[in-house]
């Protein structure tokens, strides 16, 4: 394999503590290796540019059912917005739901490596596994969906752990998923008798559980496994004013718990799209900023990791397994809805939405999402994220940064809106002039969501032995900049290398990877009880025998990257 | 005004996607430089001058270009598409998509169109001198937004599905129409001189619909509410009024329940 040395960039690494100091960076062998270990190097000249680790995204949907049926049912959303095959590039198409090719070449023209589908219903990991397979260049892996599903109901409402985590390691291996993902506990079940979950104590219908026993339950169980990541939550009473009670709540489930098992992280609870989870008042009339609350909250306990879910201001296509959700979207804004109920185990919705700044909610949306990160005092912890496509498509991450770093296009925006003043009253970006540095952009986006993941050991950093993830942007952070300047370079990498490969050379895709698909084989004890109830399940309620469910073989996986972990002491 | 004569000369072995054809694109441009402008077959890029015979150039603007196409531009697609101002004039039949997205300026057509005519049309003016396609003034395939402004003329028939999620602006046929008129529509007006089928105003939530002649199925979401004189486009007759489509839901203005509004010609 060829050798690389990117030469004279300047380099900010929070895994090495570098903070734009002027440095080498040498690959060998798909591995970060110390400078003097490569022999005879192809020299990348990255003189008055930025270099970093690849981007590591821990919160994105990019495959999957709901996904396709986002593209299905959006035709226009590929309309004046496809390019022909030319080179190793292929044919690409689409805005808010890309086609996987897209998806892949997008994230490498940002510099990001390795991206995480967050919820993939089980029945249906065939197909995310397909679309993964084939979203070119980056590293991914699939959050399956535990926390409407009818076993872990069933086990968490009798407190059995044991049971639940055995369930969960057989999940995770028939479906080849990475982590734990929870949308919104029990309500998504909930709606099947035409209810939900409000807060942490509604009760689930005919289950009699309730959302904190839910996430209590499997959060325990994720540490009695020792996962990578922790258990992944999207709470209840998403997107309702006030609802940041509901946030807090859920936030305190995972007090007095600590991380178990060897992968580094420090938390328990990953709360993903924070933003939407951040409202205060009672009505859309009313309706302010909670961000300084739920961010005293996050800022004073460790065990907590949090991403954005910034609001971007575009014409998306929002899209969870909060089923109930998506019905209530489309009640508002009256465009069209898919719904895909998942036999015993999720539901999801698709509804178009337009964030249009002359909407005060979705300016206070846009607000909220900064001042998650602005008043974040530990960025090793708060994850640049838009949700995508929920909040906004992810091609949108270098303008998320551009607001963050500079003030001047803060205000710019906040002038833009067309209830300002309105704006300004209920929340409190007006009042925070923090300009973030590149060293906490590349905590929040590589080294925080990295460890976050349990990936510290291979992704988010340039220390030597880590994978050769690494990306040239463009951009001298000690020269004079405007605004633009930020987001343009961080749009277009001018190299990117992946696991070694140069798969973007001045700024054109120059590779199309060698993309791995990661999971976790968990290893438990036996459980002859936890089999005997799955083969039950199947064989009275599932649509599917066993056979027809497990991915398994090359087809689905041609490239695993499997992380091991035994709890079977 | 300037005027540049566009003579079919190649008929393209499948379809040419043409939406260089539009005074927005010509505007400043020669003879030569027309000539150049590409089209696409598929994937293919071809040049305008492959397929046509150029002359004369353009003006300055757009408002200043004439473009007269002439021949059998059956497999001719997006002419006009998205021009802002200025003038097309087809002397033949047209593909699909003329006037999609049109913002402004007038094209006529001395022949027929297939379909999408006027898909998302904004302002500006269609006159089709022949019949319609399906899909005419509608919106993009899966799109909400149908036709928001300007005028189309169909002096022979329209098809199937015209004015779908129309939310704005006039169409008149002269003639008769296929199934579903103003599907979805929240605005609009479409007048039917001739007889109309069924499925008219499904799901409209606001709009006007007017039929001369006959309906053969009235949607079962239409409720008739009352006799009124109009003058609708120069005829001066009694028609029946019906509200609907009483299934979808509907704004209040001023305390009032605003409906769809479908008038059907009783006696001139």
């Amino acid at each position: 394999m060829t050798e690389y040395l990117i030469k004279n960039g300047f380099v900010f690494d929070p895994v090495l503590g570098i903070r734009g100091d002027v440095a080498d960076v040498a690959m060998k062998d798909g591995k970060i290796v110390e400078t003097n270990a490569v022999k005879n190097p192809k020299v990348i000249d990255a003189t008055g540019r930025t270099v970093m680790a690849g981007g590591v995204d821990i919160h994105a949907h990019v495959a999957g059912p709901k996904v396709n049926i986002g593209r299905n049912f959006r035709p226009e959303d590929k309309l004046f917005n496809t390019r022909p095959g030319r080179g190793v590039e292929r044919m690409q198409g689409g805005f808010s739901v890309p086609t996987t090719i897209r998806t892949g070449y997008n994230y490498a023209r940002m510099g990001y490596t390795t991206v995480m589908e967050a919820a993939m219903p089980p029945l249906y990991a065939r197909h995310t596994h397909e679309e993964m397979r084939d979203t070119p260049i980056i590293d991914q892996g699939a959050f399956p969906v535990f926390g409407n599903n009818w076993f872990v109901l069933e086990y968490l409402k009798n407190n059995e752990i044991e049971n639940a985590a055995a369930y969960i390691a057989w999940l995770l291996r028939a479906t080849k998923g990475y982590a734990i993902k929870v949308v919104n506990p029990g309500g998504t079940e909930a709606w099947g008798w035409g209810l939900n979950c409000e807060n942490v104590h509604d009760p689930v219908p005919y289950f009699d559980i309730t959302p904190a026993q839910i996430v209590k339950g499997l959060i325990e169980a994720n540490e009695y496994l020792g996962l990578p990541h922790s258990m992944h939550i999207h709470a209840n009473n998403l997107g309702n004013p006030g609802n940041y009670t509901t946030t807090l709540d859920t936030f305190k489930i995972s007090e007095g718990i600590k991380p178990k098992g060897r992968f580094g992280r420090d938390q328990v609870m990953h709360h993903t799209h924070v933003q939407f989870h951040s409202y205060g008042g009672d009505s859309w009339g009313n309706m302010e900023s909670r961000a300084d609350s739920i961010m005293d909250y996050v800022n004073s306990h460790d065990n907590i990791t949090i991403d954005m879910g910034q609001v971007t201001l575009d014409e998306t296509t929002t899209m969870t397994a909060d089923g109930p959700f998506e019905h209530h979207l489309t009640e508002l804004n009256h465009l069209k809805w898919a719904n895909s109920d998942v036999e015993l185990e999720t539901a999801a919705g698709v509804v178009p939405y337009l964030y249009s700044p002359n909407i005060k909610v979705c300016a206070i949306q846009w607000c909220i999402g900064l001042e998650l990160a602005l008043l974040a005092k530990d960025p090793m912890r708060v994850f640049i994220t838009t949700d995508h496509p929920n909040a906004g498509p992810f091609i949108r991450y270098p303008r998320v940064i551009k607001w963050l770093m500079c003030q001047e296009a803060r205000e710019q925006q906040l002038d833009a809106f067309k209830h300002k003043d309105k704006v300004i009253d209920a929340t409190h970006i007006a009042g925070i002039d923090r300009e973030l540095d590149l060293y906490e952009i590349a905590q929040m986006t590589r080294a925080g969501s990295a460890k976050a993941l349990g990936l510290s050991d291979i992704y988010g950093g340039l220390a030597p032995g880590l994978m050769a993830d690494v990306a040239v942007f463009d951009f001298n952070p000690n020269e004079p900049y405007v605004p633009d300047d930020i987001e343009n370079a961080f749009s277009n990498a001018e190299h990117l290398f992946k696991a070694g490969v140069h798969v973007i050379n001045n700024h054109e895709i120059a590779s199309n990877g060698n993309k791995r698909t990661l999971w976790v084989d968990a290893k438990v004890n036996e459980n002859p009880q936890v089999m005997r109830d799955v083969k039950e399940k199947f064989l009275r309620y599932y649509t599917v025998t066993l056979n027809n469910y497990e991915v398994s073989g090359h087809h689905y996986v041609p490239n695993p990257y499997v992380i091991e972990v035994d709890a079977t002491q | 005004m300037n005027t540049v004569t566009l003579t079919i000369k190649n008929q393209p072995g499948l379809f040419l996607e043409a939406d260089s054809i539009s005074p927005d694109t010509l505007a400043g441009k020669k003879t030569d430089e027309i000539t150049s402008l590409p089209v696409y077959i598929g994937r293919e890029e071809h040049r305008l001058g492959d397929f046509f015979e150029v002359s004369g150039n353009a003006g300055a603007t757009a408002a200043d270009t004439k473009i007269i196409v002439k021949g059998d531009l059956s497999r001719v697609k997006y002419i006009g598409m998205k021009m802002t101002a200025g003038e097309v004039v087809v002397n033949g039949n047209a593909d699909m998509y003329v006037g999609a997205w049109m913002a402004g300026g007038r094209i006529t057509v001395n022949g027929n169109v297939d379909a999408f005519a006027g898909t998302g049309m904004r302002g500006g003016e269609i006159i089709i001198n022949g019949n319609a396609g399906n899909y005419l003034g509608s919106a993009y395939r899966g799109d909400w937004r149908g036709m928001s402004g300007g005028k189309i003329t169909v002096k022979g028939d329209a098809g199937s599905d015209l004015g779908t999620f129309m939310n704005g602006g006039e169409i008149i046929v002269g003639g008769n129409v296929d199934v579903h008129v103003a599907t979805h529509a929240e605005g609009g007006k479409i007048i039917i001189k001739g007889n109309a089928k069924s499925r008219l105003g499904g799901q409209m939530v606001e709009g006007e619909i007017y039929v001369f002649g006959d309906i053969d199925v009235m949607m079962p979401g239409f409720a008739y509410r009352e006799d009124v004189e109009l003058e609708v486009d120069g005829t001066k007759g009694l028609f029946a009024l019906y509200e609907g489509d009483l299934g979808e839901r509907h704004r209040k203005r001023k305390g009032q329940m605003i409906y769809g509004k479908l008038y059907q010609l009783i006696r001139p």
